[in-house]
């Protein structure tokens, strides 16, 4: 179940999702079972850090002193070619459909995802 | 079979001095009293919860509180789902036999009881604590990002949003117990702050203070019955990372069911009462429902077919959007005004036909639905 793998939600800089050696599917919420077939033991993958934009929402108004002064920050949902849709952050022009890469930068006293568009 | 007899719904706005459990009790009173019962007669207690006085056994603090000693007392969490999935659960109470008179009752005190930025963070906690509230969204921002996918696959815009806010605000204006009294245009809307881009401030719901409270019986008290005719229920997902795509979504699956249940269409409906906690989330759910084709909501409020006049009153009261969101009470509201609408006591408000009506309450991100079909019987 554990992995030296890096992962942001541990303060590395990396994606790591979960895939099912039994029926090949990808789920990014951890957990010690695949959620859609029930196999035990998912193996856990480091992923490439490319995506495309599926949804954004340009935060202006924050509820903790830590996040407001971010402000305005992009929230955006990203499919990746892994299989599984994660949220991060990102440049505030990015549009739906828009092909990205990751990087990892500071927020409110945590490293986050970051997507820019693919060069 | 059951009837919702008796309905009680305070003002919503700032209740200075109140607690939650004072909004529950005046909401309760006027709903015992609307029902023509004794506080003794209540035999069974379902209520939501309080961000502002969480407690684990909030309906028997209630109980006791009222001065109540129920056969049947138990909390309900579906957020915003919550006031329709109770009303669900008792239907099936009363209709098992388990008890005769259900007190459903909710109400907060979330805008004078705490800080605004309390309730948007303890709100904001809905999403995964791990991959989501650690990037600093807020509830606005789940549904913003729903909006944004929502108006490119359906070519929604930002303008057609606003048209259900001005909706909603025109009929608060004739609604006393109204948070909002101001009227407000296109304009307005598009020209208020940015909160969670596409939505700005209008396209929001307010935090109140407000209760609302109802009593599902197994009999008819009085002359005018409103039978809870059937519902559904479908729940998809928690987090909106984890949510199907936008023609998946639980709102679908939980009318197909209620129609499959009532034998009823939409062509039946005469009155829609639908969650609205933002712009985006009425106008996705009005199609989702069938009340409009995809992409069409926005053109049939402009149309006046959504108006107190129109071929399809909804939320004559005001909605979240303009009566007020006080938390589960919140689309409480919503059930208490087609109860006045179907028992001809709206007044000013008061529409042609409420015989039939269609009531739908969601919760989360879209992540949890009730829908249900109201019936007038005499």
């Amino acid at each position: 179940m554990s992995s030296d793998l890096a992962d942001w939600t541990k303060g590395e800089q990396g994606i790591v999702y979960q895939s099912c050696s039994a029926c090949d599917k990808a789920q990014y919420f951890h957990r010690r079972f695949c959620a859609a077939c029930g196999a035990p033991d998912p193996v856990q993958k480091s992923a490439s850090g490319a995506g495309t934009i599926y949804a954004t929402s340009l935060v202006c108004r924050a509820a903790t002193p830590e996040t407001r002064a971010h402000v305005p920050y992009n929230i955006v949902l990203v499919d990746t070619p892994e299989g599984f849709r994660m949220m991060a952050h990102g440049d505030s022009d990015l549009a739906i459909g828009d092909r990205v890469t990751a990087r990892y930068q500071p927020f409110a006293g945590r490293l986050v995802p970051y997507f820019t568009k693919a060069k | 079979m059951s009837f919702i007899t008796g309905v009680g719904l305070t003002s919503y706005g700032k209740h200075e001095g109140s607690s939650s459990l004072d909004l529950m009790s005046k909401a309760a009173d006027q709903a015992v009293a609307d029902a023509g019962l004794k506080r003794a007669e209540i035999d069974g207690i379902l209520c939501g919860y309080s961000t502002v006085s969480p407690h684990i056994m909030l309906a028997t603090v209630f109980a006791e509180h009222f001065g109540i000693r129920p056969s049947y007392a138990h909390a309900v969490q579906v957020g915003g789902a919550t006031g329709l999935a109770m009303t669900m659960l008792a239907h099936h109470l009363v209709e098992a036999g388990v008890v005769k008179h259900v007190l459903v009752v909710g109400g907060e005190n979330r805008l004078t009881g705490q800080s605004r930025d309390a309730s948007i963070h303890a709100l904001a906690q809905v999403g995964h604590p791990d991959y989501e509230v650690t990037l600093g969204p807020t509830i606005p921002a789940y549904y913003g990002l729903v909006a944004s996918r929502y108006m490119h696959e359906y070519g929604v815009t930002q303008e057609d949003l606003a048209e259900f806010a001005v909706l909603m605000r025109s009929h608060a204006l004739t609604h006393p117990g109204a948070q909002f009294h101001d009227p407000i245009t296109v304009a307005d809307v598009m020209a208020s702050k940015p909160v969670a881009m596409p939505l700005k401030l209008l396209d929001c719901c307010p935090v109140s203070d407000g209760g609302a409270a109802f009593v599902i019986s197994r009999e008819p008290t009085s002359e005018a019955g409103v039978r809870v005719r059937g519902c559904a229920q479908a729940h998809t997902h928690q987090h909106v990372t984890a949510a199907p795509a936008l023609s998946e979504l639980g709102a679908e699956i939980s009318i197909a069911k209620a129609k499959a249940a009532t034998g009823l269409a939409i062509s039946d409906v005469r009155y829609a009462a639908v969650y609205d906690s933002f712009t985006i989330t009425l106008a996705m759910l009005l199609e989702d429902l069938g009340l409009a084709k995809r992409g069409e909501a926005a053109s049939r409020v402009r149309a006046g077919h959504f108006g107190r006049n129109g071929e399809m009153p909804l939320n004559t009261h005001g909605g979240l959007l303009s009566y007020g969101h006080c938390g589960v009470g919140g689309a409480m509201a919503h059930l208490v005004e087609t109860h006045l609408q179907m028992t001809g006591r709206a007044g000013d408000r008061q529409v042609r036909d409420a015989s039939i009506a269609l009531l739908h309450g969601d919760g989360g991100v879209l992540s949890s639905h009730v829908s249900m079909f109201l019936e007038r019987v005499r």
